[in-house]
Formats: structure tokens, C-alpha cells, sequence
């Protein structure tokens, strides 16, 4: 478990950093998806690897905490995902315009010689 | 504090959430609706800063210091819920942030805000964002602030189109992105080590962190500052900024002043609550790193502000050298240095602000790259037209306009360059004076320091002369420029402010070391946050 997450992070973040200094926009921007999806597995990791446990307690039962997942980076991931959904939605709308009003999609605006 | 008036904490976060959100139900069109509603809440948002600050600097019954005023959001328990904190500190950042989105809204009338579609609602939004930032005792519920600030900001940054600004749009929400990546690192590390996310109860653990934890907590706090100190402009962080605030339109520009200061603040806030005096292990945490770095963003910025060619590019190297000033104060980790920070921050940003705002009369008919096209509408009720169709609303024009530009542009660069006799120049003074009294022996970043603060205001000086004689002494064949009472009076009111600081400086100065004490004391910010009592049952005893 610890090492497919482990590799899963690795090979997100290096492939989301690889496509982050790429010179396209639309590769700079699937490059912050998978830093995004790395960073909310290594928050989930946080909160330390559970199988099978629950992270809610019932009400007016009373219960042993360490049989139980920690709620709490579950709840961060969640509100982490909506915001970094929200952020590359706008930097697609970004990357419309800009490659509307320049007429080329390399992140500066403008054709560089050498550059893929 | 009782019934309504406890609520008052939060009102400046939820005051311009729910004015930003009555706005978009009215048509675009209807201008002078939306205008007068940004301009009530900039008020409110002013007259609720000015409780809090008379509130926070009443000392306390039993004739101890002030404590800060805490707010448990669904009246959870401290650590367990999100709170809100409004101590001096924050009360300090809410009224400056106030006062620049008063001067800012007021200024956008003369016609920034026809420049694109719901810029009223976005302002707001990000002045929501921003007194999020300075309010909370949270630091999961910062990111989460920070997102929002951004997210207007992303919006400001592209208000009035433009190729110039989509490019420079582009780099800023992508560069942001990928900090506030680093920021989740950095806070997920924190709470793996501390099994906490609120600021007060992680400054009472941090002392009792295993030193095998010590390095993953210090790695996790280090790349949480990264996220600050892009946003704050730290060299060699600080690419983006000048080109971004440069591509700004005006009024969004003098807002951005204060975005720089939340990272700053952000800084001063965790420094002084993680790795004080108290911190044990962690205490005086790269206190070092952040002096050298101060050192060479503000070499930095002496190098851009002296190649500068236009005046929001003075303008975006001096909120540089800014930043490194007061990054360099911060690390010296004494608070008489930290006083006069504070009151170079203040005086500062207004002056930075009040700069942006006179740039684009100054430079009028100069060069129109940025001036707002009229481009087709995107919204179903959005304004098209060109503005200057439009002189007849606001537009008394001020005779001799020539002689209050220059006023304003001699003024503003005493201030930029820290000259006498106004505010600039006793910030710089006291932080020197604090420099030079702290220790017997003084080390060599002091000095380098001192030298630099002194060299900074050099190099501001030669600008600010250069570029008058260029703009405003030398007849020139364009037109006669013209500047609109809307545009003058947030000017003034801001140099106004830098004077009042001038003449008042000996009460606003005892504040601010008040304000530094408290931030020398973090178990009196831990100890009132985490017993705070709930609205609901009587406090438990610990």
C-alpha cells in the first residue's frame, strides 16, 4: 500500500514538473492537473494509510478512536480538489483568450525559435 | 462584547461577500447602482476596522494587555472548529486594507470600471479575500482565503483585456497555481507532524515536537513560506511581479500593494507564533534565510528600479524593495525593529498605492498600449462603449492640472525615496534606529541592511527626478493632460493618510510597538484563542 502510493506521488509529480516547463499552454496546464492529483494523494497520506477503517464515529456510542481513519485530510482533499478544479477552469479560459488575441498557444504570446 | 456586536469579527469577511453576490443579480448596466453599493461597503468595511481597532487597544479589565477578540465560526470549541482572530495585528491590516478600497473604488469611477464586465463584484470579492487572510487563526482556512483573494484577482489582473494583459494573466494564475500547490505541501506536512491545523493550538505544540520531527515540521513550515514569499516578491520569486502589476489597470494595481503585504503579514503571523522565543527547538527558524533573502530583494529591486523605463515598473520594483525591507526586519526577530516595520508597511503601501493611482494621469496621452479598448460584449448585459464618450458623468476637470500632478508626483516620491519631512523617511528612520540599538556588537547583515535601506531611497530618488523631468517639467507637444476630481481626491486622501502619519507618527508608533510586543508573546495569542468561551455552554476548565 505505502509503496503504490509512494510511486503513484513520485510519478505524478514528476511527470506534472516534466510538463510544467514545457513551452505549450496546454501542456503547462495538464502539468498542474498531476501536481494537483499528487498533492492530494500525499494529503491523504498525511493523515496516515488506513485499510478499511471508518473516518466517522457513530453518535452517543462510545468508541476507541485508533480503529478509526483520521476525517480530517479527507475533508482537505475534498475542499482542495473543488478549488484546484476551479483555478485550471479558469486558466483554460486563460489560455482561450490568450491564444485568441496571440495567435499561438507558447505560454509567452509569442513563436520562439529551437522551442517543440 | 454582547449580542450583535460580537458578530463583528466577521463582518468584514461576510459584509463584501454578500454585497459582491446582491451585485450580480442587477444587471450590469445599471452602473451607478452597482457603484454606490462598493462604495457603502468599502465604508462599512472602514467603519468596522475602526471598532475592532478602538476594541483590540482598550487593555484588558484586570489592566493587562489588550486581548485579541476570538470568534469560534459555528461556536465549536477552539482547536476543533475554525476560528477567527482579530488582534492588533490584523486589526492594523483590516484598516489599511479599508482605506486602499475605499481610495481604489473611488478612483475607478472616472472610468476603470467600465473597462470590463462586473469589476464592482470581483473588487469585493478580493477585499473579502484579503481581510479572510488577515482574520483567520487557521492555516487550512488560509489557503482557502488565500484561493478566493487569488481567484479575484485573477479576474482584476485581466480587467480591461488587452494582449498585454492576457500574457501577463497567464504567467500569474499559473505561477499562483502552482504555489498554492506548495502551500497544500507545506500544510499537509504541518498537520502530519502536529495533528493540528489551528494557528494558536500548533504554537502551543510546536515546543513539544520529538527532535526526530523537527526536520519534516521545518521542511513542511519552509515550503509553506515559499507560497508567502511569492506572494510577498522575495527575490528570486519575484519575476512575475512587476510585469503583472504593471499590466494591471490602475485601481486593481493599488489593491495589489496590500496583496504583497498579506504575504508579508502571513510571515510575521507564523514566524512569531511558530519559532518564537518559546518555540524550543524550532524557535529562531529561518530567521536568517528570510534577512538574506530581504538583502537581495532589495538589491534586486535598487537594479530594476533604476532600469526602469515606465512608472509602473518604479512602481512594481519599489513594492519590491518593499517587501525586502520588511522581510529583512522580520528576521531580525526584535521587536523594536518589527514596531518600526510595521510602520514602514503602513506608510508604504499607502504611498505605493497613492503612486498607482497618479501614474495613469501622469502618463496620460503618453502612451495608450494599456488604455481599455472598447471590445464586443461577452456578457448578455454588459457596458460596451468606449469611455470617452462618456466625460460628461464625474467629469469636472481641475484647473491646473499640471501644477497637482506635480504636487502629487513630488510628494509621492518623497515618500517612495524615504526623504524628510514625511512618513517615509520616519519609517526608515526608526527601522535604522532599531537596527543600530539592538545589539552591542553589530553584525555585518545589519550593516549591509542599513546600507541597502539608504542606497534603496537613492536609487528611488534618481528615478523619480528622471522621470518628472521627463513627464512633467520638459514642455511636451501632446495635449494638455486632464485629470478629474474622482481621480484627484483618492490621491490626496492617500498622501493625506502619509501626512497624518507624519504628524501623528508619536501615537501611531506606540501602537505599533504595542502591536509588536503582542506578537513577541505568542502564549497570550494561544492561551485567548484556545480558551475562548462557546456561546453555548460555559468553558470547560483545562
Amino acid at each position: 500500500m505505502e509503496i503504490v502510493l509512494a510511486l503513484g506521488i513520485g510519478i505524478f509529480t514528476a511527470s506534472g514538473i516534466w510538463l510544467l516547463f514545457r513551452p505549450r499552454t496546454f501542456q503547462v496546464i495538464i502539468g498542474l492537473c498531476l501536481l494537483s492529483y499528487a498533492v492530494n494523494l500525499f494529503i491523504l497520506a498525511m493523515g496516515r494509510l488506513r485499510m478499511d477503517a471508518p473516518p466517522i464515529i457513530e453518535r452517543g456510542v462510545a468508541v476507541d478512536p485508533s480503529q478509526y481513519a483520521d476525517p480530517l485530510p479527507q475533508a482537505l482533499v475534498l475542499t482542495a480538489i473543488v478549488i484546484s478544479f476551479a483555478t485550471t477552469a479558469l486558466l483554460l479560459v486563460v489560455l482561450l483568450a490568450s491564444r485568441g488575441q496571440t495567435g499561438t498557444d507558447h505560454v509567452d504570446g509569442e513563436e520562439k525559435d529551437g522551442e517543440p | 462584547m454582547s449580542g450583535w456586536a460580537s458578530h463583528l469579527v466577521i463582518g468584514p469577511i461576510v459584509v463584501p461577500l454578500v454585497a459582491a453576490a446582491a451585485m450580480l443579480l442587477f444587471n450590469d448596466r445599471r452602473t451607478w447602482l452597482k457603484r454606490a453599493l462598493g462604495i457603502a461597503t468599502t465604508v462599512a468595511l472602514f467603519a468596522m476596522a475602526l471598532v475592532l481597532l478602538q476594541t483590540v487597544s482598550t487593555p484588558a479589565a484586570d489592566g493587562g494587555p489588550a486581548r485579541p477578540l476570538v470568534y469560534l465560526l459555528g461556536d465549536w470549541a477552539a482547536p476543533f472548529g475554525i476560528v477567527l482572530v482579530a488582534d492588533r495585528l490584523s486589526v492594523l491590516m483590516l484598516m489599511l486594507t479599508s482605506i486602499l478600497g475605499f481610495a481604489a473604488m473611488v478612483y475607478a469611477l472616472a472610468r476603470w470600471d467600465r473597462a470590463g464586465p462586473r469589476f464592482h463584484a470581483l473588487f469585493l470579492l478580493l477585499l473579502m479575500g484579503v481581510n479572510g487572510a488577515f482574520l483567520t487563526g487557521d492555516i487550512f482556512n488560509l489557503f482557502v482565503f488565500f484561493e478566493i483573494l487569488l481567484a479575484a484577482s485573477y479576474g482584476l489582473v485581466l480587467h480591461g483585456s488587452g494582449v498585454v494583459r492576457i500574457k501577463a494573466g497567464l504567467h500569474y494564475v499559473t505561477i499562483n497555481v502552482a504555489t498554492s500547490l506548495l502551500f497544500l505541501i507545506g500544510v499537509s506536512l504541518i498537520y502530519g507532524v502536529t495533528g493540528t491545523l489551528n494557528m494558536a493550538d500548533l504554537a502551543a505544540r510546536i515546543p513539544h515536537v520529538p527532535a526526530s520531527d523537527l526536520m519534516l515540521l521545518e521542511g513542511g513550515a519552509a515550503i509553506l513560506g515559499i507560497a508567502f514569499l511569492v506572494k510577498a516578491g522575495m527575490w528570486p520569486l519575484s519575476f512575475w511581479l512587476p510585469t503583472t502589476y504593471a499590466a494591471a489597470a490602475p485601481p486593481a494595481a493599488a489593491l495589489f500593494a496590500i496583496m504583497s503585504k498579506v504575504g508579508i503579514y502571513v510571515i510575521l503571523r507564523l514566524s512569531s507564533l511558530f519559532f518564537g522565543q518559546d518555540a524550543g527547538a524550532a524557535a529562531g527558524f529561518a530567521d536568517t534565510w528570510l534577512t538574506i533573502g530581504g538583502l537581495a530583494t532589495i538589491a534586486y529591486g535598487v537594479i530594476g528600479i533604476l532600469s526602469a523605463q515606465t512608472l509602473t515598473r518604479v512602481a512594481g520594483n519599489y513594492i519590491l524593495i518593499s517587501s525586502g525591507t520588511l522581510l529583512a526586519a522580520i528576521g531580525t526577530d526584535s521587536a523594536t525593529v518589527w514596531a518600526a516595520a510595521l510602520f514602514y508597511l503602513v506608510s508604504s503601501t499607502l504611498a505605493v498605492a497613492a503612486f498607482y493611482l497618479l501614474i495613469e494621469p501622469v502618463e496620460r496621452g503618453e502612451r495608450d498600449e494599456l488604455a481599455p479598448g472598447a471590445p464586443g460584449a461577452i456578457f448578455e448585459d454588459e457596458y460596451v462603449g468606449t469611455f470617452d464618450e462618456e466625460e460628461d458623468e464625474s467629469g469636472i476637470a481641475i484647473p491646473a492640472t499640471i501644477a497637482v500632478l506635480g504636487g502629487g508626483f513630488i510628494l509621492c516620491s518623497l515618500l517612495l525615496s524615504g526623504l524628510p519631512p514625511l512618513s517615509g523617511f520616519i519609517a526608515k528612520f526608526a527601522i535604522i534606529d532599531g537596527l543600530l540599538i539592538f545589539e552591542d556588537t553589530i553584525a555585518p547583515t545589519t550593516w549591509a541592511l542599513i546600507a541597502l535601506i539608504i542606497l534603496s531611497g537613492l536609487a528611488a530618488m534618481i528615478t523619480m527626478t528622471r522621470a518628472g523631468i521627463d513627464l512633467l517639467w520638459t514642455p511636451a507637444d501632446r495635449p494638455q493632460s486632464y485629470l478629474r476630481v474622482v481621480e484627484a481626491a483618492p490621491i490626496a486622501l492617500l498622501l493625506a493618510l502619509c501626512f497624518v502619519l507624519m504628524v501623528q507618527a508619536g501615537p501611531v508608533m506606540g501602537y505599533m510597538e504595542a502591536t509588536a510586543r503582542a506578537l513577541g508573546q505568542p502564549h497570550l495569542y494561544s492561551e485567548a484563542v484556545l480558551s475562548a468561551p462557546r456561546i453555548s455552554q460555559p468553558a470547560v476548565a483545562p
